[in-house]
């Protein structure tokens, strides 16, 4: 196993997932499968490899600072599954 | 009435031009194909009404954000998410005056090389109603191809429009990278997603193109094109060095019907008076999906981080925000996005950063280096665009591995930014095989150029068999 039925549950963790017994089970075993295939990239010595985050070398993309029509409040909550005023409500943290 | 399964959005636009038929006409006449004919495809989520715009209709993928239209990236998630605004290409497309006929399926979050994947039903092909028209835009592949709408927008990451437009016998482009805004477009991995033309003919291609490629300021990714962009007239191919790269022909899993095809266009490359040869990227394919399904994911689990149930879309109640958030990701999300995300979490998470993503951006660089490597013998390289023709629906649904591999000669040249044209290039059993014509970044002219040659020569009917 590439990966355990804990690292499973650590990482759903991470990521906000409630999981079922069920999907655990499942995703323990395809994960692993997954995970054992991409690490293939492990297979090549890239020391000496500058990493690329981005396809296009662009740096310092300026835009001029003029004000442009944003959203209204009403709009921005427009799809609120809840609202207090002009805020989004949510449950106690 | 007119008949929209063999016109092409050019000759809509010569029906607008002359008189002869008004948009919204044409917007009628589309909907009434879709009611007769998609019952049984499932390419569309929603259609919209009224025509708005006097121009040839388009459909969009359904993570294009337009204003007052619902908006799911085929997600229960996104259930109910009515857009307070336009995407960019929306705006383009509507400032150009198409109207818009409807939101076409999808795999959820682009994720998927079948459609399947999509919370609302699976999409089928056209070509064979018990086969898949690819993904994951394979509701704008399937529409196009089956006289749904004459043009449409799709979006590629992995190769999500190059791999459908194939399956369903019809052209795709993936842009450059940076070349087609990404504002409003619902983020699946950001580095690598491109909204792309998907239509009949390769001259409709450029058309498309010309109206939603170019800067846009809410975009910072996003250049200038280095030049207009240029509707293919030309029917030959002089001057052009054509590259095959042995390791995207030769892969496992190319069927032989598709090798057949895909080698006899090589031959018509020569006979327009190509300049044809061999060439090589042997790190690139080899490793090339490796790197794609770990970069991807990373991106991912950080761009669907956002879907908490606090703001837009569903919520699942819960006693504390921390239980909201997790029983709402738990029911909106489907199985392929919970897979990647936990996939992209785990190999950004501490002690496995350097092994897994930070080992995946340097084969990135390898990856470019060796396509850039390539372009100094070849103006275009070529390749089948899928190994295989449509699959049969449920064939790889239990294995992701499988299904992964679908996209196996898309991802290398998409990991280096690069634009990829498929074309229709003849069947193998009755079912559409594409060929796919990767160039350097900013060479979509001469990809068009490139296609629409290759087109005329090959004759493809793009009208599938079954319903003529």
């Amino acid at each position: 196993m590439a990966i355990t039925r804990d690292e499973v549950l650590h990482v759903a963790k991470l990521a906000r997932l409630e999981l079922s017994d069920d999907e655990i089970d499942r995703f323990t075993d395809q994960l692993s499968a997954i995970l054992e295939a991409v690490a293939k990239v492990s297979e090549l010595d890239l020391s000496d490899v500058e990493p690329t985050a981005h396809p296009l070398d662009l740096v310092n993309v300026w835009a001029e600072d003029e004000p442009r029509p944003s959203l209204s409040v009403d709009e921005a909550l427009a799809n609120a599954p809840d609202r207090h005023g002009g805020f989004f409500k949510v449950p106690p943290a | 009435m007119t008949d929209t399964l063999r016109l092409t959005a050019e000759e809509a636009m010569g029906l607008v031009e002359r008189g002869e038929a008004s948009g919204a006409e044409l917007h009628a006449a589309y909907l009434d194909a879709i009611r007769d004919r998609d019952g049984e495809l499932n390419a569309y989520l929603r259609t919209v009404d009224e025509a708005d715009g006097a121009g040839v209709p388009i459909a969009f993928k359904d993570l294009i954000s337009s204003k007052g239209v619902e908006t799911t990236a085929g997600s229960k998630i996104l259930s109910g998410y009515i857009p307070v605004f336009d995407s960019t290409v929306a705006s383009r497309c509507r400032e150009a005056g198409l109207p818009l006929l409807g939101k076409t399926n999808m795999d959820e979050f682009a994720m998927g090389s079948s459609t399947e994947n999509s919370a609302f039903g699976p999409t089928r092909n056209p070509w064979d109603p018990d086969r898949v028209p690819g993904g994951s835009s394979g509701g704008s592949a399937a529409a196009v191809a089956a006289g749904l709408a004459p043009w449409a927008l799709g979006s590629d990451t992995g190769g999500s429009v190059k791999q459908p437009a194939s399956l369903c016998g019809i052209v795709g482009l993936r842009p450059t990278y940076g070349t087609v805004s990404r504002y409003g477009i619902v983020a699946f991995a950001s580095s690598l997603d491109q909204i792309g033309p998907m239509t009949k003919t390769v001259r409709d291609n450029a058309l498309l193109y010309r109206i939603v490629a170019g800067r846009d300021h809410c975009d910072t990714t996003t250049v200038e094109l280095p030049e207009p962009v240029a509707i293919p007239d030309r029917e030959d191919l002089k001057g052009v060095r054509v590259g095959v790269p042995r390791e995207l022909n030769e892969a496992e899993g190319i069927e032989p019907g598709v090798k057949e095809a895909v080698d006899r266009t090589i031959e018509l490359c020569r006979e327009l008076g190509a300049d044809v040869g061999e060439t090589s990227l042997p790190r690139a394919v080899e490793y090339g999906l490796a790197c794609y399904y770990l970069v991807a994911p990373a991106e991912a689990s950080s761009n669907l981080a956002r879907y908490d149930g606090a703001r837009y879309g569903l919520r699942v109640d819960g006693p504390n925000v921390r239980e909201m958030y997790e029983k709402t990701r738990d029911a909106g999300f489907g199985d392929e996005p919970k897979r990647r995300i936990m996939l992209g979490a785990y190999a950004l998470s501490a002690g496995y950063y350097d092994a897994y993503y930070g080992q995946a951006q340097r084969v990135r660089t390898v990856i470019a280096q060796e396509h850039a490597a390539a372009f100094e013998q070849f103006d275009v390289l070529v390749s089948p665009t899928s190994p295989t023709v449509a699959f049969k629906l449920g064939e790889k649904a239990e294995n992701p591995l499988a299904m992964y591999l679908s996209d196996v000669l898309t991802i290398p040249s998409n990991m280096a930014g690069l634009p990829g044209l498929s074309i229709p290039c003849g069947l193998s059993d009755g079912l559409p095989v594409g060929f796919q014509l990767i160039g350097p970044q900013f060479s979509e002219n001469l990809l068009f150029r490139t296609g629409h040659a290759l087109e005329r020569a090959i004759g493809f009917d793009f009208v599938p068999g079954r319903l003529q």
